[in-house]
């Protein structure tokens, strides 16, 4: 086996493991994997977008959980706002058009957003990342300003939210399950983009040297405006479907933020294998971190926000250039 | 007139990069259908007049036309477009893109691969075997080949080939000369080449550049025989 996949596995059936020893029975075993593969697709929803933005135009976009932030917002008011009831009263086709317009809404902020504001200043990556930060910060303010400063929780469920099914005495949410299927799906379908098609080509010939692709007569700086806009449609598509379960608040903004930083260094800056498996290794290992912190004898809940820098300290110490990157 | 007609004219070009006064007057001239060569010690501008031509780094004074167009101020993927084809220095493959994903990243218009794939394939029947494996796998001389054959998936009708040589062994040296000359039936090339003897075989036209500037240009017959330029600019015998 190749060292990343070796590393990788052997670092997930670790996690996995302790999780097993931490939990008094199979039931709750159940919950924290569930749990864990839950937040590693969240995760992955914003780090994936932060990744081949970082690799492809060199832009940390710290805007990225910004966007996360405003796909939960777009869809709690249209699923919860009485004229949309009035208008589609089934719950479940509700929710299915308010995940399409919290994408839409993503889509379109984060097209403006390269179009319009990082387009002037590739010459200056630092500005970049100061205004990707700033952007952030303007969001999160416009989102207080537009809802209110009190998050909201979902209240109006509909049929596979309000599912849930027993396994070892416990109960398991569908919709959770759902999520995580979704996950899984959109890991492979954006892998497949990136493997088959000629943008998902371009796109990893630009992360390998930009310059080149544009002498090949390539407008590279299209290429930027669609990534960009795919990326923030993605993580708003993630706050979207999380809403049901998170619901809408500003500290969304950064409830992934670090952990898909984390994630982007740790899988190999530049890596999509590297950013999918990170996303998986680190939902698991804040699920069990969280059980472990929460233990009475421990109670240290520090422990689960410092997971993200720990793992990747963790992995870095192991493989230098990350799980996928280019060893160093 | 159709045989001196020049295909590229970079006239009195000036780059700067970052503050850097790099290029202080560079003149080209290739009729079309030749083999032109850019002669000269290392960093005397070279690589920087591909660039400014490619539109990689700019001009900010003198003027680039190809067919009669004038190439300041367009971005490196228009000049591209309007049929140049640019095979950079340190054979710019993408490692990571297999060998068929390399050659398909170049078309211009769909199918361009496929019309090409014949004759890319016979000038450099290496390829053929290799086109599963990532670029980062082959060998120094099969990189540069796939570099070359990039340039010719869609049609351009000139070739920019930064030092193909650097760095090969004899043999592979013996076929890229081979290959650049078939291919020159069919477009002109504008070469730049450290090896002397290999830019003397092939080329019919030299300019030398000298800090940043043109120093002289002519007829690469008279060149071989002038010892004493050659001696001068070149440091060779
Ligand atoms: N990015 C850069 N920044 C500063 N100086 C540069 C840069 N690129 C090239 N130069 C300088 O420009 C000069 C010409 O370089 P180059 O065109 O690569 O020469 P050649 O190809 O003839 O060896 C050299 O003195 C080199 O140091
Ligand atoms: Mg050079």
């Amino acid at each position: 086996m190749r060292p990343n996949i070796l590393v990788s596995v052997a670092l997930l059936v670790a996690v996995v493991v302790f999780g097993y020893f931490l939990s008094p029975d199979l039931g709750s075993f159940g919950i924290t994997l569930m749990s864990g593969l839950f937040q590693g697709m969240l995760l992955f929803l914003v780090a994936s977008g932060l990744s081949i933005i970082f690799g492809l135009m060199d832009v940390l976009n710290f805007a990225q959980g910004a966007y996360f932030m405003v796909g939960a917002y777009v869809s709690y008011s249209v699923h919860h706002s009485p004229d949309v009831m009035a208008a589609i009263p089934d719950p479940n086709i509700r929710f299915f058009l308010s995940v399409i317009s919290a994408v839409a809404v993503g889509a379109v902020l984060g097209g403006l957003l390269e179009r319009f504001l990082l387009r002037p200043l590739y010459a200056r990556p630092i500005f970049q990342i100061v205004l990707t930060f700033g952007v952030a910060i303007v969001m999160t303010e416009a989102v207080e300003f537009i809802w209110s400063t009190t998050p909201y929780s979902w209240t109006v469920l509909f049929s596979l939210r309000d599912q849930s099914f027993q396994l070892f005495g416990q109960s398991f949410g569908v919709y959770r399950l759902v999520v995580i299927g979704i996950g899984f799906a959109l890991i492979i379908l954006i892998g497949l983009l990136l493997q088959r098609t000629r943008i998902g080509i371009i796109i990893r010939a630009g992360v390998e040297d930009r310059e080149m692709v544009e002498a090949l007569g390539i407008n590279v700086r299209m290429v930027f405006t669609l990534v960009f806009t795919i990326g923030c449609a993605v993580a708003s598509f993630g706050g979207a479907i999380a809403a049901p379960f998170l619901g809408a608040s500003a500290g969304l903004a950064n409830l992934f933020l670090l952990s898909a930083i984390a994630v982007v260094v740790l899988g190999g800056m530049g890596s999509y294998a590297g950013t999918a498996m990170g996303s998986l290794l680190l939902g698991l290992a804040l699920a069990v971190m969280q059980v472990f912190a929460g233990k009475p004898q421990i109670g240290l809940p520090v422990l689960a926000s410092m997971t993200p820098m720990m793992l990747m300290i963790l992995v870095l110490l192991v493989r230098p250039g990350g799980l996928f990157g280019k060893g160093r | 007139m159709a045989a001196s007609e020049a295909i590229l004219e970079v006239r009195d070009i000036h780059t700067f990069i970052g503050q850097f006064h790099i290029l202080e007057g560079v003149n080209v001239n290739l009729p079309r259908g030749s083999i032109g060569v850019l002669l000269g010690r290392n960093g005397a501008g070279k690589t920087t007049t591909l660039r400014t031509i490619m539109g990689i780094t700019p001009p900010r004074s003198g003027e680039i036309r190809f067919e009669g167009q004038r190439l300041n101020g367009m971005r490196s993927f228009g000049v591209a477009r309007l049929g140049i084809g640019y095979v950079p220095e340190h054979r710019a493959i993408f490692k990571g893109l297999t060998v068929r994903e390399n050659l398909h990243i170049a078309e211009r218009r769909s199918g361009d691969f496929a019309r090409k794939a014949d004759l890319i394939f016979d000038l450099f029947p290496d390829l053929k075997r290799l086109v599963h494996l990532p670029g980062g796998n082959l060998s120094g001389g099969q990189q540069q080949m796939l570099a070359i054959a990039r340039a010719l998936v869609p049609d351009n009708r000139l070739l920019l080939i930064d030092e193909p040589s650097e760095g090969l062994a004899p043999v592979i040296i013996e076929q890229l000369m081979h290959a650049i000359r078939r291919l020159s039936e069919q477009t002109t090339v504008l070469l730049v080449e450290q090896n002397f003897r290999m830019a003397s075989q092939l080329a019919d036209r030299y300019t030398i550049i000298d800090e940043g500037r043109s120093a002289v240009a002519g007829d690469m017959r008279d060149l071989v025989k002038d010892q004493a330029l050659i001696q001068r600019y070149l440091g060779v015998a």
